[in-house]
């Protein structure tokens, strides 16, 4: 079975112990830190595996590359300390069974993009940034197919994602790719973190979405014509599996000519979109997830945002309307580029 | 050329009345597994003194007179058992009046669910109806007569308690108004005249209403969905009983089924919320999700699931996608909210033994007053095996209804018959003697409420 690779000597040797001590949810001082790490590791109880909003973040914040978020949520499932109540965890778990028949596999053997679970998303893939480009998952009743389950981190299910994630793979592996550019970061995290995390192997190389856009859009330098809209950036959760990816947030925004806002959650210091938090046991989850919500809106209000731009597709459902509701216009990163290339997306006649 | 065909073609033209056998074969059935019965004709009617007209021919002649509005009842009940004349009333869509202050509206028998809900966002915005989950070609005045739903049931009850006045062509031909209208007033109300409720749930043997109002409500600014989700069943009841106490849901439906596959066994609810300012719904979410269903949330039992904005009527009709060839069909009853649980365990059951996926749904009725509680069965249209099993899945849950003290809503004719062996005897005959003097040639929908 795959185990996660946690260092235990790692946390007793930090200094910062900043995957507690940055929390944005949880208060602890910086000196209970390295205490309640160390339970963690060593299967004891601890009220961070109780209050943790499995917002991902801790990833980022371990300097030592050692996996506090695996780790919490691995004894949140030996511990049967559930995040969310019992029935959003069965129903999350039978969302991601296929059950409409076998995808057919075409063989690429070149680069391809994977729409995992996001199959009725390909309006947001389209024009020449992918161009030539094949793409997997497309089929809305196979999705499940290529679905990376790394979404059973919220509910506490490390298990799930060890049993079926292999065979997820193999079928990614059967369309012969050399690389596979993810649609969704949580993919992206699935095999460039997660997998090495714990063991699975990963017999391509994962390409992040935004390395892609910001590559096609390097190619395609002549078209753009600088947006000059003043936007805000909505961090996911799974962008902290893959920090070192988020800087090409930066490079696209710079290289199209968006301007990026000033606001005080951003980057490390970003807030989640509330999806998760909403549905959590901890009393008081719901109105919690509404007040961070508003915190950063209203943040991105006060910045000066015309536009907010969106990576994850749960994010934009869960924020998109509330942002536009303020006047905010809620944009997905792709269509935003294919913009600043002369192209006019679905329901972008008014903006140009 | 018929006699009958060319005194319809008088009363109408020759364009809206028809004896051609493909147009019969459309009129021959729904879209349900009842067995089809052809028409001898079909009119379509424009006005009320043509649908007179219409019913003086036929008594004349001795025909029989099937009324139809959208035809998707299901159950059978606008197919013509014994032939005859088929009166398609779809014509007959003017909408005479709404009444801002009043809040009503005055409506032809063929005006359409979807017709009202566009023509009242267009020119009366602030005003809306309670919209059954049927296709929006359903027609305002079949649902009402059938005891129909919507979805502001919760607040205001059936569709046929928000009747404000109807107009009747007899089945002699006789014309009559009821309510306030019945006096030459406006049709505000249906009340306080002497009640005659002979019209609704008849299944078109008493006449055919030709017109009707209905009440209107204030469609706040914002309207949406939440759901919630619990695994056990028994918890149904009681999580009804405090959501409806709190009387700040326009709307209350849970339903289980095992399509999509997330969801089988579980038990989800959808409650409309609405409101006309963000305050107002954020008071009104504290009080439903963290007030009254926070205990189930914080013990595990329950989980909240998110309020989405806009309205996203529930269309059992989905579920004809279960199985090639694209049929279902459901046995609808009105039903006590405490049987919930056994209504899922049993219909389940039953869906399960015919090998049919599972789609059970409860609508609440009044402030936890009842539900209208249906087992839908999906089938293949082109394969008469898979309709036979959808048949006996039906038959045997109009037989389960009776059994957990229920009542078939909409029956079929073995419905119908089923309630008419367990009729209070004093209540049949007068059933039976109010059939008699409204329609003594018998030509009303024949085959319908048979035997009282």
């Amino acid at each position: 079975m795959y185990a996660l690779q946690f260092d235990e000597t790692k946390c007793l040797h930090c200094e910062g112990q900043d995957c507690l001590a940055k929390c944005q949810y949880i208060h602890i001082e910086r000196n209970g830190t390295e205490r309640e790490m160390v339970r963690i590791a060593r299967g004891e109880d601890s009220f961070v595996l109780h209050e943790c909003v499995t917002c991902y973040a801790c990833e980022e914040y371990c300097p030592m590359g050692n996996h506090p978020f695996y780790l919490i949520v691995e004894r949140q499932e030996a511990l049967r300390i559930s995040p969310v109540p019992r029935p959003l965890v069965t129903r999350a778990v039978n969302l991601g069974i296929p059950f409409r028949g076998e995808p057919a596999v075409k063989e690429i053997n070149g680069p391809l993009l994977n729409m995992a679970a996001f199959s009725e998303l390909t309006h947001l893939i389209q024009g020449r940034l992918f161009e030539g480009l094949p793409v997997i998952s497309t089929d809305g009743r196979k999705m499940f197919h290529y679905f990376c389950q790394l979404m059973y981190l919220h509910y506490a299910r490390s298990s799930v994602i060890k049993e079926r994630l292999p065979g997820i793979i193999a079928t990614i592996e059967r369309h012969k790719p050399t690389e596979v550019i993810c649609f969704h970061d949580e993919c992206y995290g699935t095999y460039a973190s997660y997998c090495p995390a714990v063991g699975i192997d990963v017999p391509f190389t994962p390409v992040h979405f935004y390395e892609y856009l910001y590559d096609r859009l390097t190619e395609l330098k002549d078209l753009i014509r600088p947006v000059g809209f003043k936007v805000a950036y909505q961090r996911p959760c799974s962008s902290r599996l893959s920090p070192d990816k988020h800087r090409f947030v930066g490079k696209i925004f710079r290289l199209i000519g968006a301007k990026e806002v000033t606001r005080e959650f951003v980057d490390e210091n970003a807030l989640c979109c509330g999806g998760t938090i909403q549905g959590q046991s901890r009393e008081g989850s719901r109105r919690r997830a509404a007040q961070i919500q508003k915190k950063n809106v209203e943040d991105m209000k006060k910045a000066g945002a015309e536009v907010c731009v969106f990576n994850c597709p749960a994010c934009l459902q869960t924020l998109g309307g509330m942002v536009a509701r303020e006047g905010i216009r809620p944009v997905h990163m792709s269509d935003l580029c294919r913009f600043a290339i002369g192209e006019t997306p679905a329901g972008w006649e008014v903006a140009r | 050329m018929t006699a009958i065909y060319q005194a319809l073609v008088d009363i109408v033209d020759a364009d809206h009345v028809s004896d051609r056998p493909e147009e019969l074969y459309i009129y021959s059935f729904d879209l349900g597994t009842a067995e089809p019965h052809r028409p001898d004709y079909v009119v379509a009617p424009r006005t009320t003194e043509q649908v007179r007209e219409i019913v003086r021919l036929a008594n004349r002649e001795k025909v029989p007179v099937v009324p139809l509005g959208g035809g998707l009842s299901l159950a059978g009940l606008a197919v013509p058992l014994r032939g005859g004349i088929l009166v398609d009333l779809k014509r007959m869509d003017s909408i005479i009046e709404v009444n801002e202050k009043g809040r009503y509206a005055l409506l032809e028998c063929g005006v359409s669910q979807g017709q009202l809900t566009s023509y009242l966002a267009t020119h009366h915005p602030g005003l809306t109806h309670s919209e059954p989950g049927a296709p929006p070609t359903a027609t305002i005045a079949g649902n009402v007569l059938i005891h129909g739903q919507g979805d502001l049931a919760q607040p205001y009850g059936f569709n046929s308690d928000q009747v404000n006045g109807l107009e009747v062509v007899l089945p002699t031909g006789d014309v009559c108004r009821f309510g306030s209208c019945a006096i030459g007033a406006s049709w505000f109300t249906n009340h306080p005249l002497p009640d005659v409720g002979l019209f609704f749930g008849w299944c078109g043997t008493t006449g055919i209403v030709t017109r009707l109002s209905i009440r209107l409500y204030p469609a706040r600014r914002i309207r949406g969905i939440g759901q919630f989700v619990v695994e056990d069943e028994e918890l149904v009841p009681e999580i009804i009983g405090k959501i409806t106490r709190t009387q700040m849901a326009e709307d209350v439906i849970a339903y289980s089924r095992a399509i999509p596959p997330f969801g089988l066994g579980l038990q989800h609810f959808t409650v409309n919320i609405a409101a006309d300012t963000e305050k107002e719904l954020e008071f009104k979410q504290e009080i439903i999700w963290d007030d009254t269903l926070g205990e189930y949330i914080s013990r595990g039992q329950g989980g909240y699931l998110g309020f989405t904005r806009g309205l996203d009527h529930p269309q059992v009709s989905k579920s004809s996608d279960y199985k090639k060839g694209g049929g279902f069909e459901y046995v609808g009853s009105i039903m006590p909210i405490e049987r919930y649980p056994e209504c899922y365990r049993r219909g389940r059951e039953i869906s399960e033994r015919h090998d049919i996926p599972y789609t059970v749904t409860g609508r609440i009725v009044g402030v936890g007053h009842s539900m209208m509680f249906a087992w839908t069965y999906a089938f293949n249209r082109a394969d008469p095996g898979s309709m036979r099993e959808a048949r006996e899945a039906l038959h045997e849950t109009d037989d389960l209804v009776i059994e957990l003290g229920g009542v078939i809503w909409k029956p079929g004719t073995y419905g119908q018959q089923l309630i008419i062996e367990r009729l209070d005897p004093g209540t049949r005959a007068l059933m039976r003697r109010i059939k008699e003097v409204l329609d003594p040639e018998g030509i009303m929908n024949p085959g319908n409420w048979e035997g009282v």
